[in-house]
């Protein structure tokens, strides 16, 4: 089960790597680094710390739980993976020319002149996250 | 809007869609609670594309990423306390299968 896992947290970090690039090619580099740093990079941490503490799990529950996974959806990953080979070959996607220079102002001043209420949002979610991982962790007294 | 930009926007929106698809199918399908929070994770990516590509052709870029470097902060806060929260159910219940969590069971 841990190597399963550990095998979906290197998916997810390569997802947010294709991501980032796909990101910088539509004109946000700023936030394509922030992905490829933050959630390419600090999540996957976050998850692999995470299931470094668990243990695994036996193999009769390992196969009990495959059957159980198989009986209830089946047919999904099959229709995703048709439906995207379909709409690739039969959508006949054109070559987009996406190196368009960006208009409008500049996302410093975005974010600093016009968006500042939510640079103290995000300064007050940070706050909230540490102190829910401060009171998660604490020592409780015996 | 160009015709060009709106044809590159419909061709984006229907893979968002599966990857919205995706991530749902994983928080459904799995019992395991990391394992939903990475299915969660894939819709928070598909929903920063979704406002990555709406700043593209719309031209307002700037704005897209200062939106999506809002999100990216409020997903490492939600994901260390989730994390946080799945490693105490383990310890405290040596499992992180969610139906055998039952502490909270009013």
């Amino acid at each position: 089960m841990t190597i399963r896992l550990i095998r979906s947290i290197v998916g997810l970090a390569l997802t947010s790597a294709i991501l980032s690039v796909i990101m910088y090619r539509l004109n946000s580099p700023l936030a394509a680094v922030f992905e490829l740093s933050v959630c390419s990079g600090l999540i996957s941490v976050i998850f692999i710390t995470t299931v470094s503490f668990t243990q695994r799990i036996s193999k009769e529950r390992l196969l009990i739980r495959r059957r159980e996974r198989l009986a209830r959806f089946l047919y999904l990953p099959f229709i995703i993976i048709v439906a995207g080979v379909l709409l690739m070959q039969y959508l006949k996607i054109p070559q987009f020319d996406l190196s368009v220079p960006a208009k409008g102002p500049d996302v410093r001043r975005v974010l600093w002149n016009l968006r500042h209420l939510d640079l103290l949002g995000q300064v007050i979610i940070l706050l909230a996250g540490v102190f829910g991982v401060v009171i998660l962790f604490k020592e409780t007294d015996k | 809007m160009s015709p060009d930009t709106l044809e590159l926007f419909r061709y984006f929106v229907i893979f968002i869609i599966l990857l919205f698809i995706s991530g749902i199918y994983c928080i459904l399908v799995s019992f395991n609670l990391i394992r939903a929070l990475i299915g969660l994770e894939v819709l928070i990516k598909a929903a920063t594309l979704l406002i990555i590509l709406a700043g593209y052709v719309s031209g307002r870029s700037a704005l897209a990423q200062a939106i999506v470097i809002t999100l990216i902060v409020i997903e490492i806060a939600v994901m260390v306390v989730a994390g946080g929260v799945a490693f105490w159910a383990f310890r405290y219940n040596k499992t992180i299968d969610p139906r055998r969590l039952s502490n909270l069971r009013g």
